[in-house]
């Protein structure tokens, strides 16, 4: 029910004295379309709404390739704190030393944690952070006079935004098959490269859960034609302080701060795509970044960055969650980074090990998982009709969120499972629990798990209709009410 | 067991070519593709007079679990899209092989058609 739906009119008094001194021709002629509720309903109608949420707050929330991890509560309290979520952005340089000191700081942190020569925190999103870093890689071949390469390779397990990407930039994508260990098909990207490459973008470890193995030996072919590396910071999880983009032979890496640096996301924002680059690319830095002269900190402007690609925004990033993601790094230490990959994938395998004890069909079985893995289910689909959607509506009925399903697109039946660092064995085994009795209904009372799910405030929802006839506007009709 | 026509030829790719009687060769997506995606939510079929090499990637089809490529089976240009996707997509889940044509094409080229697979050949790969 929405809030519209409580409202009663005249619940409010308008006050017709207060009214009067402002002049007639400046008043609204109908009232506005607002809810009429009384304080103790609105509080009512929030408060119920909130407890129908399915969050990393309340359940384990094992969503691949999306990192739902716990985002120490500590990180959040001091970027709200004034001296920092008060400061103007317009603040005088000499006002916002300190402000200044700890984005200078995270610059040179993500440089060290990622093996990249410059960082900028301007773009504001993932996508924001991947469209900056091929616009780099673009103006680069420009500046070179190398208008010939239009063309971005794409493995196919990427992220659907990675061709969504190359595209916006103005490049036409080649698509790159994977072989069925995980590693790119690497006689076929021999093939794909030519004058006309501008670049790869990869991910690494993949979408797959693996870690690409022929990594030195594809950036050495990227380069050896004159093309750029992309890293694709979306699994930085799985390799934090372990192993560096940039000691892979990356040009260009993108890191969401939102998700592997402690802001609580999924919600659709803000966030932070960070993005580091190699030292042939710093001139091609977008404008506002922090820079350390004399003992003190000043913004980067144009004679920094001569061929920067611009601006991405009016300001700079955005500070609540810098502030958050600079936070958790300083508490993480050098040790503590380490330990985040370590156990991440410590606990990836763990379950990986254990869901295959249990008769599970991992999806590239053979190989260690990052920190994430697939299991297919296309036995369960074909022999009892019941599909991996069936399963993860299951999961929720049993306490559960859903890992991806359908994602990567090379896997049939699959769930990605991504339990990351800050879930407890207990937790891990009542989720593979569940997956067992799950298993044990399909094969005998299907119907169980087909039309889950069962508990929640909604059935199973009409997919197609939800595509396709998406409406999510409150109409408001003539009288003024809704 | 997938409805496989024989008189049809497959690509790996999960298309289906249809020989017709005026030259021209018509494409959609096998059964076993139809399977895989779900119900179909959005088909963006590809321009007319459009030319494409054998390959390529031409159009989209979007379901509830993905958006995915369709690939020209044969090099040539299209001819014809099927304008009842627009507003019926999910045609292709119900009828793949007759009412859910996505395209036709003027082959460039016929000889390329021996290169695709047979219907026992595309069973097998499916098999898989």
């Amino acid at each position: 029910m929405l809030i519209f739906e409580h409202s009663k009119s005249a619940l409010h008094k308008t006050n017709k004295t207060e009214l009067n001194s402002i002049p007639a021709a400046m008043r609204r002629r109908q009232s506005a379309a607002l809810p009429e509720v009384s304080e103790l309903q609105a509080v009512r109608h929030y408060t119920r709404l909130s407890t129908r949420n399915f969050s990393i707050d309340t359940h384990f929330y094992p969503l691949g390739s999306c990192t739902m991890k716990y985002n120490p509560r500590v990180a959040n309290s001091i970027a709200l704190a004034p001296e920092f979520a008060g400061r103007h952005p317009l603040a005088p340089e000499k006002f916002s030393q300190g402000f200044m000191s700890c984005m200078y700081e995270l610059q040179e942190m993500l440089c060290e944690v990622t093996g990249m020569k410059g960082f900028s925190l301007a773009p504001m999103a993932g996508a924001q952070g991947e469209f900056a870093g091929i616009a780099m890689i673009r103006a680069f071949h420009d500046a070179n006079g190398d208008h010939q390469r239009r063309e971005i390779l794409v493995p196919d397990a990427a992220h659907g935004t990675n061709p969504a990407t190359a595209t916006m930039c103005g490049y036409t994508v080649k698509e790159i098959p994977t072989l069925a260990d995980g590693d790119v098909d690497i006689t076929a990207l021999e093939a794909a490269i030519g004058p006309q490459t501008a670049g790869l973008m990869l991910t690494n470890p993949s979408t797959l859960g693996v870690f690409e193995r022929q990594i030195q030996k594809i950036a050495k072919m990227i380069h050896a034609a004159g093309g750029l590396l992309y890293y694709d910071g979306a699994n930085l999880n799985a390799i934090l302080g372990k192993i560096r983009p940039g000691d892979m032979g990356f040009d260009v890496i993108h890191s969401n701060l939102h998700k592997t640096f402690a802001t609580p996301h999924g919600g659709g924002g803000p966030g932070s795509g960070a993005i580091g680059v190699s030292a042939r690319l710093i001139p091609f830095m977008p404008i506002a970044g922090v820079i350390k002269e004399n003992e003190s900190f000043r913004w980067a402007n144009k004679s920094d960055y001569p061929k920067s690609i611009g601006r991405l925004s009016a300001f700079f990033g955005n500070p609540g969650v810098l502030i958050r993601a600079y936070v958790y790094m300083r508490l993480l230490g050098r040790e503590g980074m380490t330990r985040v990959s370590e156990f991440s994938t410590l606990n990836a395998n763990y379950m990986m090990a254990e869901m295959k004890k249990a008769g599970f069909e991992a999806a590239i079985p053979d190989r260690f998982a990052s920190h994430e893995f697939i299991i297919t289910l296309k036995k369960q689909a074909k022999d009892l009709h019941v599909t991996a959607m069936d399963f993860a509506k299951r999961l929720l009925d049993l306490g559960y969120h859903a890992p991806t399903t359908y994602f990567p697109l090379l896997v049939p039946e699959c769930l990605l499972i991504e339990p990351t660092e800050t879930e407890s064995k207990e937790d891990l085994d009542g989720f593979i629990k569940a997956m067992v009795q799950i298993q044990h209904e399909a094969e005998n009372d299907s119907e169980l798990v087909t039309s889950a799910p069962h508990t929640m405030p909604v059935k199973r929802l009409d997919e197609v209709r939800a595509a396709r006839q998406l409406d999510l506007s409150w109409t408001v009709t003539e009288a003024g009410k809704v | 067991m997938s409805n496989i026509p024989e008189e049809m030829r497959y690509t790996s790719s999960h298309e289906w070519v249809r020989m017709n009687d005026d030259g021209t060769v018509s494409v959609g997506i096998t059964e076993h593709a139809q399977e895989l995606l779900g119900d179909i939510v959005f088909v963006e079929t590809p321009e007319i007079e459009t030319e494409f090499t054998a390959g390529e990637a031409c159009c989209v089809v979007e379901s509830v679990k993905a958006a995915s490529d369709i690939y020209m089976p044969i090099s040539g240009e299209i001819v014809d899209a099927n304008p009842a996707l627009t507003d019926t997509p999910e045609i292709i889940n119900s009828s793949p092989y007759d009412d859910g044509w996505i395209f036709k094409i003027n082959p460039a080229n016929e000889d390329e058609l021996e290169g695709l697979m047979d219907a026992q050949a595309y069973e097998d790969s499916i098999e898989e």
